[in-house]
């Protein structure tokens, strides 16, 4: 009986990666019947959280922040999806990227952390949660999109990381990511200081995030915020509304506007041809005769 | 809609470099990681421990150089228990280098090894991009090193005190951080000696030192 060898190589295999490109360049390039014939004309897209999230460090804990936006090519899927996500009672992880990637891989470090912290009978540290994600996006070379900002108290203290889709890691007292992360990096840099209390930490936080909101088209909608202590978690969602929908200004009542000026005149046409449109049933039920041209 | 930098790898740009004297190593790096054309860390630490007297250079990929320096540390780790002694720096220089070379095609990552022990005090090894290894008095590599090869060929001499090579790195660094678009920050030096590890960042513009005392 003879058997096909598997191919012998470490790691993962990426064919299907340029499967789909050689079938994007097909169909792309094919003919409409073509198009139509095969039912992938184009791939899927995505939904992203276009984003901006970010963390800062204060002198009791860390606060997280995020926008609501999620995203799919140009248009807004979501107007308020969470990008915060729980990991521990005491570590929570923001989410940028591909919104699938995102909320799969904190839900699986999640329970990871959970059942380390039943086997360990110990709390978790933000370091493991860390080391955890970051060994798990690096498996997947950064084909798992997903650029996280976790943050959050152990028994060493406040700490903040960024992890970033191909599985590296910062550390920072301040962080931000996304396609907003420029915009929130520039409130950052010019107002942080060292030794915030948790007042000005949260109003950094939240200028930083509606920077990102009203700069970067990826981002937009509520404000959400997460204080983290070490007595304590305030998750508040939404922590502002920066984009309600406005009020109607009046009510513009129907009815015949003003004839300003009456202009007629003979327009001239030949009948070439005459055809009989009939509703079918309805009209002839209600007795009227049929339209005719 | 995503700018290209949401979507590129991160990358250490770098100038790392390290230099043997009698006694101990002197390393720096500069704190600069970039993605595409956007920094995201201008205080990134690039000198990395893999044992309490053995420190790496790191740059290329960042996350396949952090991963790496992970995965040997906790090699060396489990060899100083197991064989009851600190490893030597060729050790764990060679345990880098079996990495760096049997994954060469899929990854992107060169590094400094340097650090002290006790059979041969001071010693640096460079590991660039395909696995080489060599031992040699002064290394440096990354980006920027390329600006500063001159000089650094001009100004070394063997036999240098560990003041005067700290300077010498300090001053190198700085140098390139000047020339070199994708190394920024501060220059942090770390010298590694017997007694004490201790580190030091200098400002690259205005050399302002700030001096931090490891255990």
């Amino acid at each position: 009986m003879a058997m096909l060898e598997e191919p012998s190589c470490p790691g993962f295999v990426f064919d299907n990666v340029l499967r789909n490109q050689h079938l994007l360049a097909k169909c792309g390039g094919g003919s409409q019947a073509d198009a139509a014939a095969s039912s992938t004309s184009a791939l899927p897209r995505a939904k992203k959280t276009g984003t901006t999230i970010v963390g800062c460090v204060f002198n009791g804990g860390v606060v997280l922040g995020a926008d609501t936006r999620a995203t799919e090519g140009n248009i807004v899927a979501d107007k308020d999806c969470s990008k915060i996500h729980y990991i521990s009672d005491r570590i929570y992880c923001c989410g940028a990227g591909t919104a699938a990637d995102t909320e799969m891989v904190t839900r699986q470090i999640s329970a990871q952390i959970c059942l380390h912290r039943l086997s360990t009978g110990r709390l978790p540290r933000v370091i493991t949660a860390k080391q955890l994600l970051k060994d798990y996006l690096f498996r997947y070379q950064g084909y798992i999109g997903a650029a996280l900002v976790i943050g959050g108290v152990d028994y060493q203290g406040p700490h903040l990381y960024s992890v970033a889709p191909h599985g590296s890691v910062d550390c920072a007292p301040y962080i931000t990511m996304g396609s907003g992360s420029l915009a929130a990096m520039a409130v950052f840099e010019s107002r942080f200081k060292p030794d915030l209390d948790q007042g000005q930490a949260v109003q950094l936080v939240r200028d930083a995030i509606l920077a990102g909101i009203f700069n970067d088209l990826g981002s937009g909608s509520n404000v959400d915020v997460c204080i983290i202590r070490q007595d304590g978690v305030e998750y508040l969602r939404p922590y502002l509304r920066a984009n309600e929908k406005g009020q109607r200004a009046a009510v513009y009542r129907g009815g015949k506007p003003a004839v300003l000026r009456t202009d007629r005149r003979p327009v001239l046409a030949d009948i070439i041809s005459t055809r009989i449109i009939r509703d079918s049933g309805a009209a002839q039920a209600a007795g009227e005769t049929p339209m005719e041209t | 809609m995503l700018a290209d930098w949401t979507q590129q790898e991160v990358l250490t740009g770098t100038t790392i470099m390290a230099v043997e004297y009698n006694g101990g190593v002197v390393i720096g790096a500069d704190s600069r990681t970039s993605s595409g054309t956007y920094v995201t860390n201008r205080t990134q630490d690039k000198l990395t421990p893999l044992t309490e007297y053995i420190y790496c250079c790191r740059s290329g990929s960042a996350a396949d150089t952090q991963a790496i320096a992970d995965h040997v540390r906790y090699y060396l780790d489990f060899s100083r228990i197991s064989q009851g002694r600190e490893p030597t720096v060729r050790y764990a220089a060679h345990v880098m280098q079996s990495i760096l070379y049997n994954n060469r095609d899929n990854l992107s990552a060169a590094v400094i090894v340097a650090g002290w022990d006790e059979v041969n005090g001071g010693q640096v090894y460079c590991i660039p991009l395909g696995g080489l290894l060599v031992r040699q008095p002064m290394a440096a590599g990354g980006s920027g090193s390329t600006y500063i090869w001159g000089h650094l060929d001009a100004q070394f001499k063997p036999g240098m005190t560990d003041t005067e090579c700290q300077e010498f790195v300090a001053k190198s660094v700085s140098l390139a951080i000047k020339r070199d678009g994708s190394s920024g920050g501060v220059c942090r030096l770390a010298v590694i000696n017997r007694r004490r590890r201790t580190t030091a960042h200098y400002h690259a513009r205005r050399f302002a030192k700030v001096v931090r005392w490891l255990n």
